[in-house]
């Protein structure tokens, strides 16, 4: 007889409202395995994790865990069952050592010294078996993000995880620390522990998982071992129809003239941390410029400092023929009388005002416009009227003017901004983390009409921390690290492992080993 | 995700809010018969004393315009995502603004120079009494909570310092300013009807009833037909998307705060000019603290801000009624009575909103954004 699966989930279904995430959803994952769970934004998969996870309990269906039922849970008897999470937003006291961290919540006696004492022994052994270093000692906010998530994944197996789900690990890793966490991951499958890996990036799927479950929009459309499966197949699987995510030609001409100039930007934040080193780049009309990095390592701020969100302490930038430089730099209303568009990172604190109509939000920053407003007052068919031309150019759905901002889904928010963005017929078209948070059809949508305006002559700056989007899209591509530009070539010339290497801080080859930052990974 | 979940606009806005008010009374109803009070006796009277007569009605109305001033000065704020306590405050400098102005000039000008030049220095006293926390936020990150509530102690102790000093009338023992000229008083309602040839009888109820349905209306304009509206809204809900957007936040608190206390400043008119007809203390009595839970109920729109401003008009003057006929009930249950109203339809507004929703199919079904 073969063992009980780790996992079994019947006849899943959760509402919220009357949406369904979850119908009639079976899952089941042998004991020992990596199982991937893949899908587009909103598929479910999440939700089914947060059922199992006990975070909310299904309407509907059962769940058995090593052949024993259980029932109605919370996260606590997940846990008991031997059930360990490890979020995509990582669940630490920054503050605590990474000691403290583990042994929060799960502290074996009352007096403090000895408990710290157990459980330190108890984690060395652990890290010496599973080959997870941390340094326990040092506060969480001094790890890098990497070690936080070995550090997350300890703690899970320190309160005797024997099923671990992880949720899009590698989203915030540099792909010499995703291929090791995977050959940690495999070293935890060898002894014995289950891994539910949630993403929706394929290959990480094909390269680590024994099976694999697609699910699309809130059911289970395929569900194979990996060997019977192809890289096409989970994706037809996953958005229903043949998507082109791969390079799509490089630019029609050779790029034109400058038409932004920036040179040693040097930012620094409110805390005196140094944001920006010296940073210099040049965009042309015609290309697009792909800047690459582990997040949190300038990209945010460059966009920031170059649509005049913040100001810089010393630098230089030439738009459209006119100077800025601190402490006159440029404001975001004058980037835009410039022609100079800018698509934020964070859509929703950012790029909408969630709580706004669409007609509202969709002319935001364009609303001093006379198109829009007329003696003080602003003109709402005008404003309703381009926002439905935009939601038709850009596929947004539901088409309707009048809905909340916020209740769009992810991509259709971002085709929104997008849109709007583009309605002003920008020369620079700033763009961060296009398609973070968005489905896989909408991706492609996104993709071609930056690629078109490019085609049309625009120049467009991309920052994206997924490297398969920089290197689909750009022309050109800069890799930073701690603040700098530390390498910077064509994309016919780029392999991952070198943008890998440069992303987790080595310099370029030559020329700018002065330049060299710390090594942070 | 939430925001599937809703209700139809006609129960959200109308529904709703009367079940809650209903339950308020009919829990203010189980405290009276507590106490040994007839409910139905007291609710009876209540009504009849609010609305029953036209006198009674004139105090109601007129207990609701200062209402709307002070809600409506709480619900700019908000908008502009600032919470203005400093309503009372405000309210004494615009009442001061306008006394100012009619003491000094009343004798000399007539009333149709002399009204306008009150209004406006109401509003402007007002405006700035507010501008300060204001800018103390925008600029200095002092929460406004806390400044505009020590602003009103400090307008309380101006007032006070003004009037048995500066501005007191020399042979009169109360402590209260000369009395305006008559170019300085608003007329009554009453008044006003009986140059139309309506008989009216005499009731406190004047004509800044007429300010305060105008108050309303621009309110109404500006936050959602006007380009500044716009940017004080977008401020209010996001910061960061307004500064994106090429809105300096900074700027828009101070106009915020600056609008809000400019309203709240009417109160002024209603008070000094169209009741009393001097300067003197305490005129204010509290309601720029009403006016926050008249926006809380009003779900700070202007309409809602009327309707919610009649109910506690209705309160005060009902309750004075019975207070008047039945024995041994005291003022203090009207106040129970109001702490309930915002209890149930104030702070607990969408308690009932899950019930509600088994009896409706949802208004729209949306696609989840999160996974």
């Amino acid at each position: 007889m073969q063992a009980a699966p780790a996992v079994r989930m019947q006849c899943i279904c959760k509402r919220f409202g009357a949406v369904v995430a979850n119908h009639d959803v079976n899952l089941t994952v042998a004991a020992g395995t990596v199982h991937g769970i893949v899908g587009e934004n909103g598929a479910g998969k999440s939700t089914l994790m947060s059922v199992l996870y006990g975070f909310y309990p299904a309407d509907e269906g059962r769940i058995e865990v090593n052949g024993q039922p259980l029932a109605a849970h919370g996260s606590r008897d997940a846990i008991a069952a031997g059930i360990g999470m490890v979020h995509q937003h990582f669940m630490l006291v920054d503050s605590l050592s990474a000691l403290d961290n583990v042994m929060l919540g799960a502290e074996p006696g009352w007096r403090l010294m000895p408990a710290r004492r157990q459980v330190r022994d108890a984690l060395q052994a652990l890290m010496d078996r599973t080959g997870l270093p941390v340094r326990l000692d040092l506060p969480v906010e001094e790890l890098p993000v990497g070690e936080r998530q070995r550090l997350e994944i300890l703690k899970a197996l320190y309160r005797g995880a024997r099923i671990l789900i992880l949720d899009e690990p590698t989203a915030v890793l540099t792909p010499q620390e995703t291929a090791q966490l995977f050959v940690t991951l495999r070293g935890l499958r060898d002894s014995g522990t289950t891994v539910l890996l949630i993403t929706h990036k394929l290959k990480e799927i094909l390269a680590l998982c024994d099976a694999v479950t697609v699910m699309r929009a809130g059911t289970v459309v395929l569900d194979t071992p990996i060997a019977a499966t192809s890289l096409d197949e989970l994706a037809v699987a996953m958005v229903g129809r043949r998507v082109h995510l791969g390079r799509a030609g490089q630019a029609a001409s050779a790029p034109g003239d400058a038409v932004l100039q920036a040179e040693h930007l040097r930012l620094r934040d409110a805390l005196g941390v140094v944001r920006l080193d010296d940073v210099s780049l040049t965009l042309r009309a015609g290309e697009i410029v792909g800047i690459a990095g582990v997040s949190g390592n300038g990209q945010s701020e460059l966009l920031d400092v170059l649509s005049g969100l913040c100001a810089p302490q010393a630098g230089s930038l030439v738009l459209a023929g006119r100077r800025f430089a601190p402490p006159r730099w440029l404001r975001p209303q004058d980037a835009r009388a410039l022609k100079l568009a800018h698509v934020p990172e964070d859509r929703h604190a950012r790029a909408l005002v969630l709580p706004f109509a669409a007609w509202e939000s969709a002319v935001l920053g364009y609303h001093r416009l006379a198109a829009f407003c007329r003696r003080g007052f602003m003109r709402r068919d005008a404003m309703r009227g381009a926002t439905a031309e935009m939601m038709r150019g850009y596929d947004v759905r539901p088409p309707d003017p009048t809905l909340r901002s916020g209740a769009f889904s992810g991509g259709n928010q971002q085709k929104l901004v997008l849109a709007r963005e583009a309605w002003a017929g920008p020369q620079v078209l700033l763009v961060g983390q296009p398609t973070r948070g968005v489905d896989i059809g909408a991706i492609e949508f996104i993709h071609a009409r930056l690629r078109a305006l490019r085609d049309a002559g625009g120049a467009v700056l991309l920052v994206s921390s997924e490297l398969d989007e920089v290197l689909a899209l750009a022309d050109r591509v800069i890799v930073m690290n701690a603040g700098r530009i530390v390498g910077e070539r064509a994309v016919a010339a780029c392999d991952e492992t070198t943008l890998g290497r440069w992303m987790a801080g080595e310099a370029i080859e030559g020329g700018d080993a002065g330049h060299m930052a710390p090594v942070h990974a | 995700m939430r925001d599937t979940d809703r209700l139809p606009r006609w129960m959200d806005l109308a529904l709703l809010p009367a079940l809650n008010v209903a339950l308020a009374l009919a829990v203010a109803g189980l405290v009276l018969w507590g106490v040994g009070q007839d409910p139905w006796q007291v609710l009876g009277l209540l009504i009849q004393g609010a609305f029953g007569s036209r006198v009674g009605l004139g105090y109601t109305l007129y207990y609701a315009t200062t209402f709307v001033f002070t809600a409506l000065a709480v619900c700019m704020a908000v908008h502009g995502g600032l919470f203005n306590i400093g309503g009372e405050g405000q309210a004494m400098l615009g009442g001061l603004g306008a006394g100012l102005v009619a003491l000094a000039w009343s004798a000399s000008l007539p009333a149709a120079l002399m009204l306008p030049l009150m209004v406006l220095a109401s509003m402007l006293f007002g405006a700035v009494w507010a501008a300060v926390p204001g800018a103390l936020q925008a600029w200095r990150g002092s929460h406004v909570v806390i400044t505009t509530i020590m602003f009103n102690f400090i307008a309380s102790a101006l007032l006070a310092w003004l009037l048995v000093g500066v501005l007191k009338e020399p042979g009169n023992m109360t402590v209260e300013s000369a009395a305006f000229a008559d170019s300085a008083r608003l007329p009554g309602v009453h008044e006003a009807l009986g140059w139309l040839g309506i008989a009216w009888p005499a009731s406190p109820l004047n004509l800044s009833i007429v300010l305060a349905v105008a108050a309303a209306v621009a309110v109404g304009g500006f936050l959602w037909r006007s380009g500044p509206g716009y940017a004080l809204r977008a401020v209010g809900f996001s910061p960061p998307a307004a500064l994106y957007g090429g809105i300096a936040p900074p700027w828009q608190i101070v106009r915020a705060m600056a609008l809000s206390g400019a309203l709240a400043g009417l109160v002024g008119m209603n008070e000094i000019a169209g009741v009393h007809g001097r300067l003197l203390l305490d005129y204010v009595a509290g309601a720029g603290f009403a006016g926050i839970a008249v926006a809380l109920i009003g779900r700070n729109h202007p309409l809602g801000i009327w309707l919610a401003a009649i109910l506690f008009g209705a309160l005060y003057q009902g309750g004075a009624e019975i207070a008047f006929e039945v024995q041994g009930f005291s003022r203090d249950m009207v106040f129970t009575l109001q702490g309930l109203i915002v209890l149930f339809a104030g702070a607990m507004a969408q308690m009932l909103a899950p019930v509600l929703m088994r009896f409706v199919r949802p208004v729209r079904v949306l696609e989840p954004a999160h996974g």
